[in-house]
């Protein structure tokens, strides 16, 4: 869903666990959808590890941990590997997320975030194990992630990092912008790349 | 610089735009039935039509039913996507080869065989394994269902220029080893992320060695290492297999196609981003033992050991094998069996079920096994048939399906059941992904093979000669 990015401040819901791909985002079975219901997406997040082959609740699993909440998911390296479903961006999306935060991401599922205004921010492999372990300590930590400014601070130790994020890219979070709207107005420079081959 | 992937990027570059992506010219899209709809659907709302629709092919793969194609899909849900393709198509004028199409297959197979994926173009789908494609000497790469849109809208997408990288191997694969072996041998050297932000130019004696369809293998696998696509230039060998085709230029047009493809390489000065160089004879028979495509071994080798995994892996690595049902430091040899799944984009081609029967001829499939023999495409099924070697497969107990993906991912009917293992020549080994709780080994069509007739897993080169 396009909507404008600022500066957001929230509790974070932490996944340590490395290499998490889309599959177990959303798995397969539930890409038959044809329309882009984010509800429906989101309702099924993680279903395999949230919830069990009867539909109840997982108890160990932290969407289902009541101390957890907030609209920032933080995750183990290499966040969103393998299949290129956008289903997995919708999914985050419509679960609540706004930012994933995550020391690696893969290239397609981080694209696919960014084109579902879904921020990926990146941060060093300390600042991740130290904000793990803040969470860890008090589930109520909260982040600040700061758009304009593109930090993100730990806001129980007061550690704070740049994040990268294009000027073109920012301009479009902060405007609710999607590159389509870009691409339309670029018909003339398209003709004339073809006419030039 | 002066790699060939940049010379690829770098003439479809429509334009830069500063301190951001760049807009980049698509000379191929191909669209299936599960990450399409949405995009149609933006199209509508847009009120806009694709740009070039004849540059856009569509076809269902995910949700065929691997049998009574002449049928209805008996899953409404299934059958209301592949109908929503259909109707896209019809609605926007393009190309679309439905199921039971002689044309109809697995994008991935289909691409190449049509002679629509040539050498030096830009290709995308909205498929991760859209890196199949780079066996033809392309830049082809997936994409998710935004740019997809995207691509329809203006035949370009945005995108950061990745990194190239050379993967080098050289020497020759020894007996039995495949080139699902290799790939599956440079993921578990590089891991599912070594290769992430990276364009992968595979190069060598041994990559050269390798069939067009042992290319497409090798290619398919880079987005399991996380590379944004794998490619591996063309040469003689592409050309014979592209010619004739029928999308392939014919006449004139293939003359002057043939003269630029023949400038399609890396300078002797090209530098790359980062440059890796293996010994194919280090590479033995595959298998997998985890829940990611970079937990491989070889498959005479045991699990790893709990200390010789770094601790921050820890978690993961016994998260994967207490799914799996297995123990550090185990071996799988003999490991019962029970499922085998030949197949896939990976290796779904004629040379995959050459392959396989050749280790299978003679033989019995063990009879605890359930095997699923799926081609890749039509086209594929035709060429099994006339090469008579659905007789030698029949007769050591198998019977061949009709084409689509599959159990790769189970979104038909063919799903593994929970707690089942299936050797399969599949892609990806993640949790769930052939079936709830389904066990996948990922292995090569001859592993797959050497499974199928002892139920067990074993290694192939005890049938060789």
């Amino acid at each position: 869903m396009k909507q404008k990015f600022d500066i957001i401040e929230s509790t974070c819901v932490p996944l340590p666990l490395e290499n998490v791909d889309t599959d177990q985002i959303i798995p397969a079975r539930f890409l038959k959808a044809v329309t882009r219901d984010e509800k429906f997406f989101g309702d099924n997040l993680f279903r395999d590890w949230r919830y069990n082959a009867d539909g109840t609740p997982k108890k160990d699993f932290v969407l289902n941990d009541p101390r957890y909440g907030g609209c920032i998911l933080v995750a183990g390296k290499n966040f969103g590997s393998g299949s290129s479903r956008e289903h997995a961006a919708w999914a985050i999306a419509g679960y609540g997320f706004r930012v994933v935060i995550s020391s690696f991401f893969a290239d397609i599922h981080k694209n696919n975030e960014l084109n579902n205004f879904v921020l990926p921010v990146v941060v060093s492999e300390d600042f991740l194990a130290e904000l793990f372990a803040s969470i860890a300590e008090n589930p109520q930590t909260k982040v600040r992630v700061d758009v304009p400014a593109q930090t993100v601070t730990n806001l129980s130790t007061g550690r704070s990092e740049a994040f990268e994020l294009n000027a073109y890219k920012k301009y479009c979070l902060m405007n609710a912008l999607d590159d389509i709207d870009y691409l339309l107005e670029q018909k003339d420079k398209i003709e004339k790349f073809e006419q030039g081959r | 610089m002066n790699t060939l992937f940049d010379k690829i990027w770098d003439a479809h570059v429509v334009s830069l735009i500063e301190d951001g992506p760049t807009q980049l010219y698509i000379d191929r899209l191909y669209c299936h039935e599960v990450t399409s709809p949405q995009a149609f659907d933006g199209l509508r709302a847009r009120g806009i039509k694709p740009l070039r629709p004849e540059k856009i092919f569509c076809m269902p793969d995910h949700n065929t039913p691997t049998h009574d194609q002449d049928k209805p899909i008996e899953d409404p849900v299934s059958k209301s996507q592949v109908d929503a393709l259909a109707r896209n198509a019809a609605e926007f004028g393009l190309t679309h080869y439905g199921m039971m199409s002689p044309d109809n297959g697995i994008i991935h197979v289909v691409g190449p065989e049509k002679g629509l994926s040539l050498p030096g173009m830009t290709i995308v789908c909205g498929d991760s394994h859209t890196s199949t494609h780079g066996a033809m000497g392309a830049v082809a790469f997936g994409i998710g269902t935004s740019e997809v849109e995207m691509v329809l809208a203006s035949q370009c997408i945005l995108q950061q220029k990745p990194k190239s990288m050379s993967i080098r191997v050289e020497g020759e694969l020894g007996p039995g080893v495949t080139a699902k072996d290799l790939a599956l041998y440079l993921m578990s050297r590089l891991t599912t992320s070594g290769a992430t932000g990276y364009f992968v130019e595979y190069r060598g004696s041994a990559v050269r060695s390798l069939s067009m369809e042992g290319r497409l293998t090798l290619c398919n696998l880079s987005i399991e290492m996380g590379a944004r696509g794998g490619f591996v230039a063309p040469d003689e060998k592409t050309f014979e297999y592209v010619k004739g085709r029928e999308y392939a230029p014919k006449g004139e047009a293939w003359d002057k196609a043939l003269a630029y493809w023949k400038t399609l390489r890396s300078g002797d000065d090209a530098v790359f981003d980062k440059e890796l160089v293996f010994d194919a004879a280090d590479v033995r028979p595959m298998i997998t033992y985890g829940t990611n495509p970079g937990m491989g071994m070889a498959v005479d080798a045991a699990i790893p050991t709990l200390d010789s995994i770094a601790p921050e892996q820890q978690p993961g690595f016994l998260k994967a094998l207490k799914y799996m049902g297995f123990e550090p430091g185990q071996r799988l040899l003999g490991h019962p069996v029970d499922y085998v799944f030949l197949g896939a984009c990976t290796n779904g081609r004629v040379e995959d079920f050459r392959s396989f029967a050749s280790l299978v001829k003679g033989r019995r499939k063990a009879p605890g096994v359930t095997a699923w023999l799926v081609p890749g495409s039509w086209m594929v099924k035709r060429q099994i048939e006339e090469e008579g070697l659905d007789k030698v497969l029949e007769a050591a107990g198998f019977e061949i399906r009709q084409p689509g993906c599959s159990a790769c991912l189970a979104m038909n009917d063919d799903k593994i059941p929970a707690g089942k293992y299936a050797v399969s020549t599949s892609n990806r080994n993640f949790e769930g992904r052939q079936g709830p709780g389904s066990r996948t080994l990922l292995a090569s069509p001859l592993t797959a093979a050497a499974a199928a007739v002892t139920g067990v897993i074993t290694d192939p080169r005890d049938f060789l000669q």
